[in-house]
């Protein structure tokens, strides 16, 4: 398993390109998150202290932060369609199976690579998250810093599942700037589905099968955290109510893609003559 | 004798084409093998099917005694296709490492197959900025990392200047030398005769001959012959037992031999019936020659 990691780190980071979108991907939320929560004065006019405003409690952090720093895995998708799309165009995919790696190897290699990316992010989201709540939070009881630290399981989960169906986007077309075409495309048509089933459902039903697209069900496991902090400074406001909990079997839906994904990927390289 | 590579029966088909057809042969150990034919015979396609990268629709073949897996010999085997393939940002020596961490191998055999190249002083130069040469250099270092049992090549010197072509033929020798068993595909004749032992003829993914080289050039022979009464010499030829096929280029007959015969008894049988020759040449086919009878023949087969 080392030995497919290894094979793959190499790859990537002798490679300017994906060092400098592993670098954007991963490290650039961290010190935006760790920015925003220093005090910042505007030219001596008013001091900006998110902190103050009672976003980074213990627990809302955790669903805040990785929220937010999922939104950077656009970066990291771009490595991921490219490590496979150059595979292809330098026909290196080629020479390493010639080379005696086996296609499933090859598939692993990648897959590994995804999971320890994702779980390096994960790792950096949690510790960060805790640093800047320990500082901020009003609230240091051990019992809710650990509650909805859920939110960072279905972080790293989200993040293996949206690289993993750009890693099969990668291999269904072999070409970069294609596989992300497609992922925009996928996002359309689950909304045009979408579209259709509530026109000729209801809305209600058609939401809930919505939930088990690839990309929507990714979206779920982090629900938007805006109304949550509307709710937290008017909690009367019964209307602003809504289901933002990363719940297990969310988790469910991403890990059964994932697997798919990774599962046809190895399919189509198995069928495949290069 | 060991054998390395056992094809039998081999078919792929892609859609309504048949790149390869019913194809069976054995590789074995310490032979140099040329696998002749012209460009889309299968040569390539074969090649990539025993190296696990198109798949056969039919048929099998086995690595070594059969008992390991595919990409587990392909370890032991050092094989270069078509044009090398190498990361463009990396330099050779990372590239290098690469197939090393792939085929389970030491770094410290990278300077000493770099050394065998030649490449050893631009082992730091990223991989673009190769000359086509060079690139070509860098592959067979790489398929010699792990000290293959066998190296296979696919056309390694086309697309070369006649210096680079020198410069690989030199490198496949020096390894031949060295008892590896070697693969070489190639649609140049001269090529296979200088380097190979044994040769596989492809044609239309049908295999034409598999056998020694020595074996497929030793026909009788032919005779090279002109003189002025053109017409008495052929009636002559076609009655006689010992020739079979008889050519006529303008004023060059050339009549191949089916039993042996010598040139001075075939002249004075020759002068006895009134003929006289000015030009008597008794030669042996080239591969090229043999290889093109061989096609040849399927062609009038199919007619």
């Amino acid at each position: 398993m080392f030995r497919l990691l290894n094979l793959e780190l190499q790859k990537l980071l002798l490679n300017k390109t994906s060092k400098i979108l592993i670098f954007v991907s991963f490290i650039l939320p961290f010190f935006v998150i760790l920015l925003s929560s220093f005090k910042i004065n505007v030219f001596g006019f008013f001091t900006l202290e998110l902190g103050e405003l009672g976003i980074f409690n213990f627990p809302i952090i955790w669903h805040l932060t990785t929220f937010f720093s999922s939104q950077f895995k656009f970066f990291f998708a771009i490595v991921v369609v490219s490590m496979i799309g150059n595979e292809y165009s330098n026909k290196t995919i080629k020479q390493n199976l010639i080379d005696g790696l086996s296609k499933k190897e090859f598939i692993l290699s990648k897959f590994y690579t995804i999971v320890f990316f994702s779980l390096v992010s994960t790792v950096l989201i949690f510790l960060i998250s805790l640093c800047i709540g320990l500082y901020y939070s009003s609230y240091n009881e051990f019992s809710i810093i650990i509650k909805e630290t859920e939110f960072i399981i279905a972080y790293f989960v989200k993040l293996v599942g949206f690289f993993s169906l750009c890693l099969f986007f990668g291999m269904l077309v072999k070409r970069s700037a294609f596989a992300l075409a497609f992922l925009f495309i996928l996002f359309i048509v689950e909304w045009i589905i979408f579209g259709l089933l509530a026109w000729k459902l209801d809305t209600d039903v058609a939401e809930k099968i919505q939930n088990f697209f690839p990309l929507k069900s990714m979206y779920k496991l982090i629900d938007q955290p805006f109304q949550r902090i509307a709710m937290t400074k008017f909690p009367d406001k019964a209307n602003l109510a809504y289901d933002y909990g990363a719940h297990s079997y969310e988790i469910l839906i991403v890990l059964a893609w994932t697997a798919l994904f990774i599962f046809l990927s190895y399919r189509l390289l198995k069928k495949r003559d290069l | 004798m060991e054998s390395i590579l056992t094809i039998n029966n081999l078919t792929k088909k892609f859609g309504q084409l048949t790149a390869v057809n019913n194809l069976s042969f054995t590789i074995k150990k310490g032979n140099v093998y040329g696998i002749l034919g012209p460009n889309g015979s299968g040569k390539s396609t074969t090649l990539g099917i025993v190296l696990n990268v198109v798949n056969k629709t039919s048929g099998n073949f086995h690595w070594f005694d059969g008992n390991t897996t595919t990409h587990n010999a392909l370890k032991k085997v050092g094989a270069i296709i078509e044009r090398p393939n190498f990361y463009p940002y990396m330099s050779g020596y990372e590239n290098l490492k690469l197939v090393c961490k792939i085929k389970g191998v030491n770094y410290s055999k990278i300077d000493e197959k770099l050394e065998i190249v030649g490449l050893l002083k631009r082992k730091h130069s990223k991989f673009k900025t190769f000359s086509l040469g060079m690139k070509q250099r860098l592959a067979i270092a790489s398929a010699l990392l792990n000290d293959p049992e066998i190296l296979i090549l696919d056309e390694p010197t086309n697309g070369l200047d006649p210096q680079g072509i020198h410069q690989i033929r030199e490198i496949i020798k020096q390894i031949a030398a060295q008892g590896t068993t070697i693969l070489l595909a190639s649609h140049l004749l001269d090529e296979v005769e200088k380097v190979c032992s044994h040769v596989v003829v492809l044609r239309n993914g049908v295999k034409l001959y598999a056998g020694s080289v020595d074996e497929m050039i030793s026909s009788h022979g032919f005779f090279e012959l002109k003189c002025n009464n053109q017409s008495e010499l052929i009636t002559l030829l076609e009655n006689h037992n010992a020739f079979g096929n008889i050519k006529v280029e303008g004023d060059l007959v050339t009549a191949f031999l089916t039993e042996p015969i010598k040139s001075d008894t075939f002249n004075k049988l020759l002068f006895e019936k009134g003929i006289i020759l000015t030009h008597l040449v008794q030669r042996k086919e080239s591969l090229e020659e043999q290889f093109l009878k061989l096609t040849d023949n399927l062609n009038k087969q199919n007619q």
